[in-house]
């Protein structure tokens, strides 16, 4: 079965040295997509700089409105721009290139591609000209001008556009039989976030066009629906940078080290509850809101019963259970970690993934669910613990994880080796430590009621100043420089990225022959993995005893922590 | 686990709907023991533990509130602080408290160990109550009535800190509370 990988990967490297490109279109719009990404992703990240030393008070840079505009630049164009553009990337790849298929209708795509480059632009215009400085949930009756609404429409009309062109990409491979059985689980994943989207998208429908009627004055709007339906748009829209996070690092987990899937049933499946719960996810948002009872609250927020955190679990298990496997495979069977230490640990492709895994698993996937308990999140609601938290899942797991992608989609889509490879090798490690030391530092100012979104938090000019506890000082300067940690990775990734792609030196036979830096090494040699009767008997024996020991300590921080946070909230007043 | 191992950029021919591996199965048996553990501690929480959200929940015109509030301020006033009035409801009273761009309508008095009936509202745009250093935090939306029973557990001078963004003057919008035993 490991030829297919290799023939696989094969067949990206004969398109560089034959020219063959049955998927030119598809290939041309993930260029586009992928550069844009990377230019709100620079917005985003200045932006970012001058928020944290902002935040640090000690230094308190930026003016109350400069702020207040800088904030909801950033987490536009992190969380909406930079995120979907690199998606609408992923999607062209887990759908035409993966399948060897032709994109029907590429026209349309460019349609979109326009579409989306002319809303992220309205917007952008808006914000920068202190027309909407409403932050990017903008919640009414807090008004911005209308054009900004109309900016997001735009875009996501264009990424609807998107979805539906993947959805045909994989009717068209089905019918001209470009795979035999089944699409591959990567694909099967970025399936998944396709339909994610289409639903995320529709809740955007149904709140942004109201909402830019209002703000023309020719309708009204309730500021509580609007909570419930712009959260519709607002988490479903984590869901699908959850579900093509996953589908990355199941791709990132093959291309490094021969990652395997352990039983495509479950992952499969767990793929699937992801979809039948989604719509549930606006509630953890709204726990402590006027507008909804406790009953619905409590359904919602666990998404049916946790179901959804079942299949975060069940990911949990059989990505590092694959890449255990993958490694035993090529001969690293010796005790309990042998695969672990014997791994491509200079390759940021695999460094990225296996972070990424452990900053969203351990410190995201624990911080998310106690944080969206009903009665936790009265500690929480509005603190930074809710931006400690999501730093480490979006941005610690899902833009780590394209970060590392984007080592491999250069030399095979962009067929150039990867600049600046003797640094980039370290990106993920920095870039890991930074988000997650800024993130707890966050999250334990958020412990002493240090407000998100808040420009003076020792409020000097009020009637009634606060004086926070002292550590909230020294958490500030660790958060900024922390911060700042994780700034300079991600521009130094950007900076790799632009060289390569722009001025890279090209990825030639020769060069992979001679092993050229820049390559990383899952391209320059697959793995070579043994996949003999008596190797595959001992491994059904033994199975993945690493990654069990890896989840157990998983579970044990999981319980501590959550049941850490139950005790915490005993102190509070009696509240009901 | 399949009999043959293959990566997650292959398309999976013939039939891959094949048990589950042990160890797997059982990580997923305990997982959703787990799952079903974090479901079962929110309405175990509503009869057993004293911090719940629920509250007393109702639509309201924000001009009714306001006039409700101003009502409230004037029968319990007992001074001014700044310009505000500091208000002293009797136990078991309810108490508005109404958040409006960048100010909270009073500087409530209350008892520890004594039970009100908090209700939130707002004026205009959405504001966030956070109780400092106790770090109970309610969201509040205009046209809504958030009616939270409220128990003090300790004396002391409180902060309400605006924790929802509500415009320039976000950062100055701070309240208080004392609590006396
Ligand atoms: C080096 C990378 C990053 C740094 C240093 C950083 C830092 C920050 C800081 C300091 C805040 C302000 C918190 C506050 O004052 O309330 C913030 C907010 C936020 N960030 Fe990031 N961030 C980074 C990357 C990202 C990425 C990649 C995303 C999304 C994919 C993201 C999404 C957000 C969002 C949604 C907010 C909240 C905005 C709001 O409250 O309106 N960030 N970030
Ligand atoms: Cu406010």
């Amino acid at each position: 079965m490991s030829e297919t990988v290799q023939s696989l990967a094969k067949r990206f490297r004969t398109c560089t040295v034959t020219g063959i490109k049955i998927h030119r279109s598809a290939e041309q719009l993930i260029k586009v997509n992928a550069v844009v990404a990377i230019v709100c992703f620079l917005i985003g990240v200045l932006a970012a700089i001058g928020l944290l030393l902002t935040r640090w008070q000690a230094v308190h840079y930026l003016s109350v409105v400069m702020y207040y505009r800088f904030l909801t630049a950033h987490g536009l164009n992190m969380l909406i721009f930079f995120i979907i553009f690199f998606e609408m990337a992923v999607l062209y790849f887990a759908g035409p290139v993966m399948l060897g298929s032709r994109l029907p209708a590429p026209r349309a795509g460019w349609l979109a591609f326009i579409l989306m480059v002319v809303g992220a632009i309205m917007t952008n215009v808006m914000v920068f000209t202190g027309q909407a400085d409403v932050l990017f949930t903008s919640y009414p009756p807090l008004k911005a001008a209308h054009w900004y609404y109309l900016g997001i429409i735009l875009f996501a009309v264009g990424a609807l556009i998107v979805c539906v062109l993947f959805f045909l990409s994989l009717h068209v491979a089905k019918k001209e039989k470009t795979y035999e059985g089944s699409v591959p689980l990567v694909t099967f994943g970025g399936l998944t976030a396709a339909i994610i989207a289409v639903i995320t998208l529709l809740h955007g429908a149904i709140i942004y066009i109201p909402t830019w009627l209002w703000s023309l004055d020719i309708m009204p709007m309730d500021p509580q629906l609007y909570r419930l339906i712009w959260w519709g748009l607002g988490h479903s829209s984590q869901q699908i940078n959850v579900a093509a996070m996953v589908a990355v690092w199941y791709l990132l987990a093959g291309l490094t080290v021969g990652g395997v899937v352990l039983n495509e049933k479950m992952s499969r499946t767990a793929f699937v509850l992801y979809i039948l719960f989604i719509s549930m996810a606006s509630a953890h948002h709204l726990l402590v809101d006027p507008g909804m009872g406790s009953a619905w609250k409590i359904w919602n927020t666990s998404y049916a019963m946790y179901l959804a955190v079942l299949a975060s679990m069940i990911h949990g298990f059989t990505v590092p259970a694959g890449i255990e496997l993958g490694q035993r495979l090529r001969g690293f069977t010796n005790g309990t970690f042998e695969w672990l230490r014997k791994a491509p640990w200079g390759d940021p492709g695999f460094s990225g993934l296996v972070l990424s895994v452990i900053i969203f698993g351990f410190m995201g996937g624990i911080t998310g669910v106690t944080l969206g308990t009903e009665q936790i999140n009265i500690m929480a609601h509005n603190t930074l613990r809710i931006p400690g938290h999501f730093h480490v899942t979006v941005v610690g797991g899902t833009a780590l994880a394209f970060m590392a992608v984007t080592y491999y989609l250069i030399p095979l889509i962009f067929q150039k080796r990867v600049a600046l490879w003797g640094l980039v090798k370290y990106q993920p490690y920095l870039f890991a430590a930074g988000i997650s030391l800024m993130a707890m530092a966050m999250t334990f100012q958020g412990v002493f009621g240090v407000p998100r979104r808040h420009w003076d938090i020792n409020a000097a000019d009020s009637p009634f100043p606060v004086e926070f506890h002292p550590v909230v000082n020294l958490l500030q300067a660790i958060m900024a420089i922390a911060g700042i940690l994780a700034a300079i990775a991600v521009l130094l990734y950007i900076i790799s990225a632009v060289l390569s792609v722009f001025f890279g030196k090209p990825l030639t036979a020769e060069a992979i022959n001679e092993k050229a830096s820049g390559i990383p090494q899952g391209v320059l040699q697959l793995p070579n993995q043994s996949h003999n009767s008596s190797m595959v008997a001992r491994l059904h024996k033994t199975g993945t005893p690493g990654t069990v020991v890896l989840v157990f300590i998983f579970l044990a921080c999981f319980v501590v922590y959550y049941f850490v946070n139950w005790k915490l909230l005993t102190f509070l007043w009696k509240i009901g | 686990m399949s009999k043959e191992f293959h990566s997650a950029l292959v398309s999976p021919t013939g039939v891959w709907w094949k048990p589950v591996h042990s160890q797997e199965k059982r990580w997923i048996t305990i997982s959703f023991i787990w799952c079903m553990v974090l479901f079962a501690m929110m309405p175990l929480w509503h009869f057993k533990g004293g911090q719940n959200p629920t509250g007393v929940r109702a639509r309201v015109d924000p001009a009714d509130f306001a006039e409700r509030t101003e009502r409230f301020n004037k029968e319990f006033q007992v001074g001014t602080e700044k310009g505000m009035p500091v208000v002293a409801p009797p136990p078991g009273a309810d108490v508005y408290l109404l958040a409006r761009m960048w100010s909270w309508s009073s500087v409530l008095k209350l008892k520890k160990d004594t039970e009100y009936m908090l209700h939130l509202s707002s004026a205009d745009v959405n504001h966030g109550f956070s109780l400092f250093p106790i770090n109970v935090n309610i969201q509040i939306v205009p046209g809504y009535d958030y009616g939270l029973k409220i128990t003090p557990n300790e004396a002391g001078e409180f902060r309400i800190i605006c924790n929802e963004f509500c415009g320039v003057g976000h950062h100055i919008m701070v309240g208080k509370v004392i609590v006396e035993e």
